[in-house]
């Protein structure tokens, strides 16, 4: 599998001004799980000037295939989701007012006080809270429902709202430091990071990459994408949970999952897939061959796009890897600027030094 | 300068001014009420004393207008590792801060630095038991910077403050939304008052007072009321409106009236004058029912010295002390030209119809 690395151009990923813009326009885009247009939008816009094959599929996918030189090149699949967690407006209470529901994982706790942009054309509201001098302790002592919530977006509401509209966070995309701030950089950061390596594509594999729909309600996009490209292995490029901060009473915490700064995580098992050998062993020495920190993300639960890659046809060995974030479904989560890149560095890489002997079959041990 | 009230209200709410720390929001007042007064001064607990002389022959009575400039917000109580453990500063109902934006006022050799962070929530397994889905109280929450533990070790320092970060945003119908509309939204109202008496003549001096620490219980009113004992007083802040959660008396429908305040903190005979004014120039007026004394700078200000009559003027605000507060600008401008007709058909002798029966 080790194949030559002598006939990969080194790739040395940069946020300048460009890549910094492209993923401010993904990251403030509104593409709530079954409405991703605007995320397609972009992803097209950027892809169009490299003339490949790419077409929209019946769920909404964006499939894009780079095919490489060479002989029997292995078809290798990526996917990466472009939908994000929201909400959908469900019935207006009059003078401006919205009821909603919520459209994957948000904790009803993250919606209270928060600026949201409703629809296409981003119309601005807010979810308020009953002013604390109004409630009573017993009421401070409940969680808001969402039912009991609100999208306000101001008095004799819009024309430019109505229901069934998507909404979520209006949090536009931040620098802080070392850091990234902003909304559904899960998976966001994916997306940049499989529109970077389209662009930069190693000519040793077929690079098949599908931009997926409806991650966040269940892995759906990502089951037709994968029967549709029909690859030898799978990858998930996603963002997973650094929990890494400190427990409550000062105990040590061990359940982190990830850690900012400790690069990209590499995925033994999560509650959808258990990574395949071969390809958790390629990325790690991948890693240290190039020198690019890395860590593995702590086996548990949750699950990726991989989890349907692996069960397709007759099986596709699969892994995933992904940025750490902190804060994730949330208004916004934080990433370091360094483990996006490392996670681009590390991918390219690896993809360079791909060949068919990888599937090889491995014993356990 | 022509005065202009949304960008200057949406200056006024994109900066800081926590209860005790003022600074940032004075020096955004301080220019406009330069502009529409004879002299300014800063009183001791820093609120801004804003002077516009009457036409009246000396000594004049004075009438002074009190609306607060400081914000609620959060402080910083511990450091660990990049995270910072929160207290609040004013009246905080911790249900509302997780996710929320916010700009931490740290310093680097002596000179402040804004850092922006956000409030940020715990996963359910590093939480006691109670964590997982019931309302964190705020010492499990934290605020993080995206800075690194060197770098925040560098440049924050506990008991820093910190500010709610959430952008101005106009919405449908007149309205805008965004932090300590409460109570910058009766700054811009008396700063409309200033502006119009300014085209007009008015007997009476007139203080405007952009007052200090009221979140913390009305320290900067109180001081400024001993200093500048006016005949009476009118004081501005905003009140509930209606919405999801809101309801019962003393809710008042956005956009639609100016409440005026009835109840222990308030004069009765101000109260209809201030009522026979609103009806003179077609102003919509509600009675605001405070029975038992009014939550806001009212409250010292009735008290200072031998006593200070007063009358309160409402602006409604929905989602108070939330930074998605959301105000009609309508109702800004009504307080204000109703304030402004008010002092300029002050009689010299105006005084001597408020008595008691």
């Amino acid at each position: 599998m080790a194949g030559k690395v002598e006939n990969s151009k080194k790739y040395s990923p940069k946020l300048g001004k460009k890549e910094l813009d492209l993923l401010t326009r993904l990251s403030n885009a509104l593409s709530v799980s079954g409405d991703e247009q605007e995320v397609r939008e972009i992803v097209y816009e950027e892809l169009k000037p490299l003339d490949l094959p790419m077409h929209t599929d019946a769920m909404g996918n964006v499939l894009v295939r780079h095919e490489g030189k060479g002989k029997d090149r292995l078809k290798v699949m990526i996917a990466t989701h472009m939908d994000e967690v929201g909400m959908m407006m469900t019935k207006e209470d009059g003078d401006g007012l919205f009821e909603f529901v919520v459209i994957g994982g948000v904790d009803p706790r993250q919606l209270v006080g928060k600026p949201v942009i409703v629809g296409r054309k981003h119309v601005p509201g807010v979810i308020g809270a009953k002013a604390i001098h109004l409630t009573t302790k017993e009421e401070r002592e409940q969680v808001l429902k969402v039912n009991s919530l609100r999208i306000d977006v101001g008095l004799g509401g819009s024309k430019l709202v109505e229901i069934g509209d998507r909404a979520t966070f209006a949090t536009s995309l931040a620098v802080l430091g070392p850091s990234l701030r902003g909304k559904a950089l899960d998976d966001r950061l994916g997306v940049f990071n499989l529109i970077q390596l389209l662009k930069n594509a190693p000519e040793n594999i077929d690079l098949l990459a599908a931009f997926t729909v409806q991650e966040e309600l269940g892995l759906r996009g990502a089951t037709v994408a994968a029967y549709h490209f029909n690859p030898d292995i799978g990858i998930a490029m996603d963002s997973t949970p650094a929990n890494d901060m400190p427990h409550f009473d000062g105990e040590a915490n061990h359940t982190h999952n990830t850690k900012l700064d400790g690069g990209p995580a590499i995925y033994l098992m999560d509650g959808a897939t258990i990574g395949d050998h071969r390809l958790v062993k390629w990325l790690t020495e991948t890693a240290e061959a190039e020198k690019i920190p890395w860590q593995y993300r702590q086996p548990g639960r949750g699950g990726t796009d991989a989890g349907a890659i692996h069960k397709t046809r007759a099986g596709v060995p699969s892994v995933s890897v992904s940025v750490p974030q902190r804060y994730l479904h949330s208004p916004a989560g934080i990433v370091r600027i360094d483990d996006e890149l490392n996670t681009l560095k590390l991918m390219h890489a690896a993809l360079s030094r791909l060949d068919k002997s990888i599937l090889k079959p491995q014993e356990n041990k | 300068m022509t005065f202009e009230i949304l960008p200057f209200l949406k200056s006024m709410i994109s900066v800081a001014g926590l209860s005790g720390y003022e600074t940032p929001i004075r020096d955004v007042i301080t220019p406009v009420w330069q502009d529409l007064s004879d002299r300014t001064w800063v009183s001791s607990h820093g609120s801004l004393h804003a002077m516009r002389y009457g036409e009246g022959a000396e000594p004049r009575p004075k009438v002074m207008i009190a609306a607060h400039m400081d914000a609620i917000g959060l402080m910083v109580t511990a450091i660990e590792n990049e995270f910072l453990r929160i207290t609040q500063v004013g009246g905080v109902d911790p249900r509302i801060l997780p996710g929320q934006m916010v700009t931490v006022h740290g310093s680097k050799s002596g000179e402040m630095v804004e850092l922006p962070g956000m409030v940020v929530m715990p996963p359910a397994h590093l939480l006691p038991k109670d964590g997982k889905s019931g309302p964190l109280p705020q010492k499990y929450l934290f605020v993080d910077t995206g800075l690194r533990a060197k770098e925040v070790d560098k440049l924050v320092r506990v008991g820093d403050v910190i500010s709610f970060a959430t952008d101005p945003r106009e919405l449908s119908g007149d309205t805008i939304s965004g932090h300590t509309l409460d109570n910058r939204a009766s700054v811009a109202a008396t700063t409309v008052a200033l502006d119009e008496l300014s085209r007009r003549k008015h007997l009476w001096d007139v203080i405007a007072v952009a007052t200090s620490q009221e979140e913390v219980g009305g320290i900067g009113a109180k001081g400024s009321s001993f200093d500048i004992m006016p005949d009476f007083a009118i004081v501005i802040d905003v009140t509930f409106a209606n919405g999801p959660g809101g309801g019962g008396i003393g809710i008042f429908e956005l956009g639609k009236t100016v409440p005026i305040t009835w109840g222990a903190c308030d004069h009765p005979a101000l109260y209809d004058a201030m009522k026979a004014v609103a009806d003179e120039y077609e102003i919509p007026v509600t009675r605001d029912f405070s029975p038992s004394g009014s939550g806001t700078d009212a409250y010292d200000v009735q008290i200072a010295q031998a006593g200070i009559p007063v009358v309160e003027l409402g602006i409604p605000l929905r989602y108070m002390h939330t930074p998605v507060e959301v105000v009609s600008i309508k109702d800004i401008k009504r307080a204000g030209r109703l304030m402004a007709e008010f002092i300029s058909s002050l009689p010299l002798d105006f005084m001597n119809t408020v008595r008691w029966e």
